[in-house]
């Protein structure tokens, strides 16, 4: 018997995510005395995938077939549910994204499983009993879950475990699952990527632009703020509503949720909708010119000043310290 | 064409969220109760589909009657009828398996909804209800057109958006901007009152997971102030004191 880890590839690695839910996964598997092994589909690199021994687990299966490199929900739910009954696994562990969700909820019905998703920590496992913490109300509460059926499907939000590296290898091995064409109904017809090398939902750092930067021209300094950091770059609803930044940016309670180590809000009032995108992060930097801004009360750290003056300074700060 | 929205009843946006009875209940009191941001979304769109191309818009809400004037509401945007399976909504799959069933029992070509509620964040339940009738399902759907019996679609990917042609029947979980909330005029919150609401009782479904108790986010320090003119300590003590860079 093994928990299973679902994993997502990028550029033929394994996501940093993912990485998260291989230990969640390593951990679970020592509390059940079971080990754990990784799934990993499409185009990938063998050496990039026996990585995944260096996060816990011992095997990776890979279902190496060109037409399961890009994302499909449906066909990944089916390779799946033949790993794990390929496994015997009771407990199938992904990262919280939207493919995540959507792979771990067309598995649940298949496998007649709880699927949970939001989690924050490792389980409680006394026994027969296996409950977990998970995140609601956008990050405005929690709910502790206790799951009754046999199999049980973990989405893993980010932070809930510490990726740790150990430098040990897993071995990898091909799986070969049945495809069923029914799944491959749709066509890609075009795709947008933006050429940001980070994305918002795996950046450590982000830097986020309100409606006080004023205008799409003059998003330079906060652009210039985020490269000197290694930072990913979001934005209020406002803002990508206005087109000044593209809407993959959006954080909030209706765009994206982060749970960065640093979140540096220039120019956001703080608006509840917003605090509930952001609200998982460590520590948070509001900069801001009215020192009566609701965001400085969900603040770490606060200056209050013009953003303009500001985020110059700091870039420049960070560079003279390297 | 057969449209399905799904919707959720849920607190407002910036609503206070408390527990009651030793922390297994949220505490109702003062919350005001909308349409889940997203699921208004969806709702919006099927309306506009309908315009378009003819057919119908049928709103589906797993939730008890306390909800039954956020579905008036969806019925004065644009719904032709509803359905309310007068159940408390616990569990994703508690949810999917009643929608499942009200699906199987009428030829949808769209079940939209939004990508995720509000109150659970799971985002699960679309690609539940799309197993469970063996039919695909797409999420966050941003963009979404129909033409004959193919959909063509937009959904967000990580940093980007991906394009797509389906053929219905589809069920898809989607978000802004696939079009803009729609608010009731004055005719069509009167003739909502007459629309057909009807309550059908929830089927069985095992209890996979419960709820045991709720508990909340310890609240956050004070937030330290730095004065304007000395920034840079901020990064200081963004490496030694808070040990983030
Ligand atoms: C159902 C619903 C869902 C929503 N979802 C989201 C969501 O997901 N995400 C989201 O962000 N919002 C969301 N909103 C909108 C939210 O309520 C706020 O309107 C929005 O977050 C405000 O954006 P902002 O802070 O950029 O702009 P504003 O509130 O206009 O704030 C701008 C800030 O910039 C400051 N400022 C101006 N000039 C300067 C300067 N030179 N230097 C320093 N500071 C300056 C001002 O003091 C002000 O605090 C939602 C709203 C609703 C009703």
């Amino acid at each position: 018997m093994s928990v299973l880890v679902f994993v997502e590839i990028d550029n033929g690695s394994i996501k940093k995510l993912s990485q998260e839910a291989i230990t969640y996964g390593a951990e679970v598997a020592r509390m059940i005395n079971a080990t754990a092994t990784v799934l990993a589909l499409g185009a990938a690199d063998e050496s990039a995938l026996a990585q995944a021994g260096s996060f816990g687990a011992t095997k990776v299966l890979h279902a190496s077939d060109p037409k399961l490199t890009h994302e499909n929900s449906m066909a990944y739910a089916d390779v799946l549910v033949q790993a794990a009954h390929q496994e015997g696994s009771k407990v199938i562990i992904v990262a919280k994204s939207g493919l995540g969700d959507a792979v771990a909820a067309r598995a649940a019905a298949k496998l007649k499983a709880s699927v949970i998703s939001g989690i924050t920590s490792l389980p409680e496992i006394n026994g027969n009993s296996f409950k977990v913490t998970r995140s609601i109300y956008t990050g405005k509460a929690f709910a502790t879950v206790d799951i009754r059926s046999e199999i049980k499907i973990l989405a893993i939000r980010k932070n809930a475990v510490e990726a740790t590296e150990t430098g040990n290898m897993a071995t990898v091995e091909t799986f070969s699952p049945a495809l069923n064409d029914a799944n491959f109904t749709a066509k890609v017809t075009d795709v947008e990527k933006s050429n940001a090398e980070l994305s918002l939902t795996e950046a450590d750092i982000i830097v986020s632009g309100g409606r006080g930067m004023k205008g799409p021209e003059n998003w330079q300094p906060l652009l210039d703020l985020a490269k000197a950091l290694g930072a990913a770059t979001g934005c209020s609803k406002p803002v990508s509503d206005l087109d000044w930044r593209p809407h993959h940016e959006h954080i909030g309670q209706t765009g994206i949720k982060v749970a960065p180590n640093l979140y540096i809000a220039c120019g956001i009032s703080g608006a509840i909708q917003h605090l509930a995108g952001v609200n998982g992060s460590k520590c948070i930097v509001v900069i801001n010119k009215d020192p009566e801004a609701p965001f400085f009360k969900a603040a770490d750290y606060g200056i209050v000043g013009d953003i303009f003056e500001v985020l110059p300074r700091l870039t420049k700060a960070i560079e003279a310290s390297k | 064409m057969k449209i399905l929205v799904c919707i959720t009843n849920v607190p407002d946006t910036t609503a206070k969220i408390a527990f009651v009875d030793s922390d297994t209940k949220l505490n109702k009191t003062g919350i005001q109760f909308i349409i889940g941001p997203y699921d208004d979304y969806a709702l919006a769109r099927a309306v506009e589909l309908k315009e378009q191309h003819g057919g119908t818009v049928t709103v589906l809400n797993v939730g008890e009657a306390e909800g039954e004037p956020q579905i008036r509401k969806a019925l004065a945007i644009g719904a032709d009828d509803a359905i309310r399976v007068n159940a408390e909504p616990t569990d994703s799959y508690f949810v999917a398996a009643q929608i499942a069933h009200i699906a199987q029992q009428n030829n949808y070509d769209l079940i939209l909804m939004g990508r995720e509620s509000i109150d659970y964040n799971s985002g699960v339940v679309h690609g539940l209800v799309g197993e469970m009738l063996g039919i695909p399902s797409f999420s966050p759907v941003m963009k979404l057109d129909i033409e004959g019996t193919t959909a063509k679609l937009a959904r967000e990917i990580d940093g980007g958006k991906e394009y797509l042609e389906a053929p219905l029947p589809l069920v898809l979980g989607c978000q802004e901007p696939i079009a803009e909330w729609k608010i009731p005029n004055m005719r069509g919150i009167m003739t909502a009152r007459t629309k057909p609401l009807q309550v059908v009782e929830p089927v069985a479904v095992e209890d996979l997971a419960i709820n045991e108790r709720y508990s909340q986010p310890a609240p956050k320090g004070q937030c330290k102030m730095i004065p304007v003119e000395e920034v840079e300590k901020l990064i200081t003590l963004l490496r030694t004191e808070a040990k983030v860079l």
